[in-house]
Order: C-alpha cells, then sequence, then structure tokens
C-alpha cells in the first residue's frame, strides 16, 4: 500500500483499523480510509450501517471502541474550528436570530466586536443570506435554516467540513438548489469535506469519491471514484447516471437486507 | 360528467377543537354572576346567613381600607410571598440544575426530592416554628420550601429535555461548557422553568394563607382567620376575593414574562 503524501499546508484526516460498538451490537468493523484535502469524500450506505456514527468519530463528538481517527497536517492560519459539522437537523437554537446563531460560535474566541460583525457579515453575503441576519429561525423555511447552518460553518474558516445528512430533512425541489450552492461553493473554495447520505443523487452530483459502507457491522465495501468535475455534473447527467446504477448495484442487497432485520440499538 | 341531480355536496365534517378566547366574555360572566348574587341577596332568594351580599362585603372593604390596615395586610403578606418564593425559585433552579447536569447530584439529590416533595409542608410548620422562630422566619421558610420543590422538578425536567442536537452543536464547535450551559441548556430550559414558576407561585399563595394562619398579627391570612372566628363573613369574602386577585396578579407578571422572554417561539 503506498503511502498517501501529506501536505503540510492542509489538515488531512485518516481512519485506521476503527471498529465501534454500542454495547454488544457491533456497528462498524476494521474502517480504514483516507481523506485527501480539496476533495469531497461521499459516505453511503444502508440506514443503520453506522455512516452517521462514523462521522461522530471523525470529528472526535463519540470515542471509537477500538482504532482511532488522525488528523495530519496543519490547519490553515485563522482557523477557529478545523474540524466543523454540519447537521441534518440544522442544529439552530430557536431563541437566537441568525447573526446570533452565527454569533455563538464565535462568542469562545476571543475576536474584538468589530472582527466578529465583519465575519458574520461576511459568512452571511457568501451565502446569499444578508438580509436575514435579524430573522429568528422559525420564521425561516428548511433550506434557509440550513443555508444558515452552512454560513456558521463556514464563520469559524474549518479545515475540513463533517457533513451528516445535511440535505434529508428538506423537500427534494429545496434539495436541489442547496446542491447547486455547495456545488458553487465547493467551486470557489474547493473546501474538504466528508458528506454522509443515504441518498445516491446527492452522493454522484457532490462526491469526488464515494465511499460504500455494507450494511452493520458497517465495513468498506467500495470506493468508487467519480472524474467529473463539480460544476460539469449537472450537464453530464446521462453518465452519472450509470455511475448511480452501479452504485444501486452495489447497495441493492445490502439495504434490502437491512431493511429486513429488527432493530435492536 | 356527473349528473347534477343526483350529486350532493361533500358533507363538512372538520372543524372544531380549536376553542378561542372571545373578548369582554369573561368579565361579563364575573359581572353577570356578583349581580345574580347581589339580587338573590336583596331579594331573600340567598340567606344573609349563608352568604353576605356583595354590596356588604364591598362595604367591609372600604372599612378595611379606612382603617388603613388594608395595607399593613396587603404588604405583609407580599413581602412574605415575595421573599420566600424568590429564595426558593432560586434555590430550585440551581438544584434542578445540578440534577440536570451532573450524574451525582442526580443520583443523590433526585431521590431526595422525590421524598420530600409530597410532604405538605403545611404540617411541618410546627418544626420550622422551632426551627425559624415564630415570626417572619417559619413563614418564609414555609413558602420557600414549598415552592422549591416543584422548581426543582420543573427544571431537571427542562433541562433534560433540551435537544440533545444542540448540545452535541455546542461541543462541535469546541464551545465551553460554562458557555454551553449558559447558552444553550438555560434558555433551553425556560420554557419549563416559566411553567414550573406559574405553578410554585400558586403553591406560595396557598402556604402563605395556611403559614399566617398561625401566629400572624397581620397579612392576608391572619386577616381571613380573624374574619372566619367572628363569623363576620362579609370580611371573610373580602380576604378570599384579595387572594384571588393576588393570584390573577401573579399569574398575569408570569404570562408578560413568557411573552418577553419566550417571543422566540413564535
Amino acid at each position: 500500500m503506498p503511502f498517501p503524501i501529506i501536505r503540510l499546508d492542509y489538515m488531512q484526516i485518516s481512519i485506521e483499523k476503527l471498529s465501534h460498538a454500542y454495547g454488544s451490537v457491533e456497528v462498524l468493523n476494521d474502517i480504514n480510509l483516507t481523506f485527501e484535502p480539496g476533495e469531497i469524500a461521499v459516505i453511503i450506505g444502508p440506514s443503520g450501517c453506522g455512516k452517521s456514527t462514523l462521522l461522530r468519530l471523525m470529528g472526535g463528538l463519540e470515542e471509537p471502541s477500538k482504532g482511532a481517527a488522525y488528523i495530519a497536517g496543519q490547519a490553515p492560519e485563522g482557523s477557529l474550528n478545523p474540524l466543523t459539522y454540519i447537521f441534518q437537523d440544522f442544529a439552530l437554537l430557536p431563541w437566537r436570530t441568525v447573526a446570533g446563531n452565527i454569533s455563538l460560535v464565535l462568542e469562545d474566541h476571543k475576536l474584538s466586536k468589530q472582527q466578529s460583525k465583519a465575519i458574520i457579515d461576511d459568512v452571511l453575503a457568501r451565502t446569499n443570506l444578508s438580509e436575514f441576519h435579524d430573522a429568528l429561525p422559525h420564521q425561516l423555511s428548511g433550506g434557509m435554516k440550513q443555508r444558515v447552518a452552512i454560513a456558521r460553518a463556514l464563520a469559524v474558516s474549518p479545515a475540513f467540513l463533517l457533513m451528516d445528512e445535511p440535505l434529508s430533512a428538506l423537500d427534494s425541489q429545496t434539495r436541489e438548489l442547496l446542491m447547486d450552492d455547495l456545488v458553487a461553493l465547493w467551486s470557489r473554495e474547493a473546501f474538504s469535506a466528508c458528506y454522509v447520505t443515504h441518498n445516491l443523487a446527492e452522493a454522484v452530483r457532490l462526491g469526488h469519491k464515494v465511499i460504500v459502507l455494507s450494511r452493520r457491522p458497517g465495513k468498506v465495501r467500495e470506493v468508487v471514484e467519480i472524474s467529473i468535475p463539480l460544476n460539469e455534473r449537472r450537464e453530464r447527467a446521462a453518465e452519472l447516471e450509470e455511475v448511480q446504477q452501479q452504485l444501486w448495484h452495489m447497495m441493492r442487497e445490502e439495504a434490502l437486507a437491512a431493511d429486513r432485520e429488527l432493530a435492536d440499538v | 360528467m356527473s349528473d347534477p341531480v343526483n350529486r350532493k355536496k361533500v358533507p363538512f365534517r372538520g372543524g372544531g377543537f380549536k376553542p378561542r378566547p372571545i373578548r369582554f366574555v369573561a368579565p361579563f360572566v364575573f359581572l353577570a354572576l356578583v349581580l345574580f348574587w347581589e339580587f338573590g341577596s336583596r331579594t331573600g332568594i340567598i340567606s344573609n346567613l349563608v352568604l353576605p351580599a356583595p354590596s356588604e362585603a364591598f362595604q367591609a372593604f372600604l372599612d378595611l381600607y379606612n382603617s388603613g390596615l388594608f395595607w399593613k395586610h396587603v404588604s405583609t403578606s407580599l413581602y412574605r410571598l415575595v421573599f420566600g418564593w424568590s429564595i426558593g425559585t432560586a434555590l430550585g433552579i440551581l438544584v434542578g440544575l445540578l440534577i440536570g447536569l451532573f450524574s451525582l447530584a442526580r443520583s443523590s439529590l433526585l431521590p431526595l426530592t422525590s421524598a420530600f416533595f409530597p410532604i405538605p409542608k403545611i404540617a411541618l410548620l410546627p418544626l420550622f416554628i422551632i426551627w425559624f422562630g415564630i415570626g417572619e422566619g417559619s413563614k418564609v421558610a414555609t413558602i420557600l420550601f414549598g415552592t422549591f420543590f416543584p422548581t426543582v422538578i420543573a427544571t431537571y425536567g427542562g433541562v433534560d429535555n433540551v435537544e440533545r442536537g444542540l448540545v452535541r452543536m455546542g461541543q462541535s464547535f469546541g464551545m465551553s461548557w460554562l458557555s454551553i450551559v449558559r447558552k444553550i441548556i438555560l434558555p433551553g430550559a425556560l420554557p419549563a422553568i416559566l411553567s414550573g414558576a406559574r405553578i410554585s407561585a400558586s403553591i406560595a399563595i396557598i402556604l402563605l394563607v395556611a403559614a399566617e394562619m398561625i401566629g400572624a398579627e397581620y397579612g392576608i391570612g391572619a386577616y381571613v382567620l380573624m374574619a372566619g372566628s367572628l363569623f363576620a363573613t362579609d370580611q371573610l369574602i373580602v380576604g378570599v376575593a384579595m387572594l384571588s386577585i393576588l393570584g390573577l396578579c401573579v399569574s398575569w407578571l408570569i404570562g408578560k414574562a413568557e411573552k418577553a422572554l419566550l417571543n422566540w417561539r413564535g
């Protein structure tokens, strides 16, 4: 196995011999993965295969039973929170305004009032949210809420985004719009991300590589590289459809078997 | 095309189950009741021995007001109420937070709370008198203990119900423990704490009267007790009306606080 090249100006995450169990239920089994900087890696798998757990282990929100996730290289200068999550349920504080929710994650860092304000205005402008500065979350649609959560994640200048089914709580039209937003954002900033989803269309639209996990206990079944550039993927739908079929073929049996399992977690 | 003769409009069967407040109904009902009562007393349907007329009760109120004792009774009661309730609530929120946040506090204090909560604090009044004296101490302590336990239970329930996703979000952004408690857990538990405050305020008023019935010279409870022992039913009505108005004021204030603090619920 060739050694991965570690670029010191970027952060790289690698997972080595990682297994995890909740009590006696094994969720993940011997996962070995490397995430390259500037690349979106999508993890797909049937429900309950431990993909969200894997993401929580990568960002240090849970401790693995065996093995570990490693970060190599330096976080970029000025990164307040190198590993930053975007959650499926947005996780916005309902009692804070849009600006207040972004300010929340800056308040623990020693920033001056002007610095915080500049960051908030900047990320709101980058996500086209400037006019919603003072809105409360309950006034926003699901898509807008997730845009706020993306703005909040950008505010801490992350080195690596951990996205846990960020579009799954949205209707399909909003999902399309946000996928375009994410592609546009990546084209500008080439962020690194690990993106967990069960939606194959999202996987082939956003992933530079797609990691297919098997059903519980989750193992890496296949890693599929997609070489079509992200911003060309909407036009080259036919080619993507082929990849999607290939992925579905891999997942079908797993999903079928997972569906028939009794839930005991 | 459907046959227009044989067609029927789809019968409406939705609606209902959504009562809305109608303005001015409450004062109207209240006024009608008092008028009926006054009318009954004047015509003799309601014997004066059974219930004095509202006009007599109002006269008794004027007597009380003119004697200068009205403010004395009310301020004494308010002092006890505010003092006992605010300390009881503050301590209750503190202990409720501890139970909500720490395993050790939960395992040690929660069983204690569950054991002490159902004890009627009035039953402990003699003990409080021995411990805190016959004066203000025992009365404030009764209210304090009475409001403490429901606040503890409301607070830790509120903390338990704060969405774990929000806490995880705070952790994922590297927020400090204190920031998470201050900015996520406390505001998230606030709705539950405020509805606990509503309950504990009513309990405080009930306990206030009970405590003032033993060894108090002034206070609404003392006034009601005195009226009762003299069978001055008109004064009794005045005292009870004062308590009811006090309760209404407290619940109005808490309603205002809820509106101001929870406007984010939309």
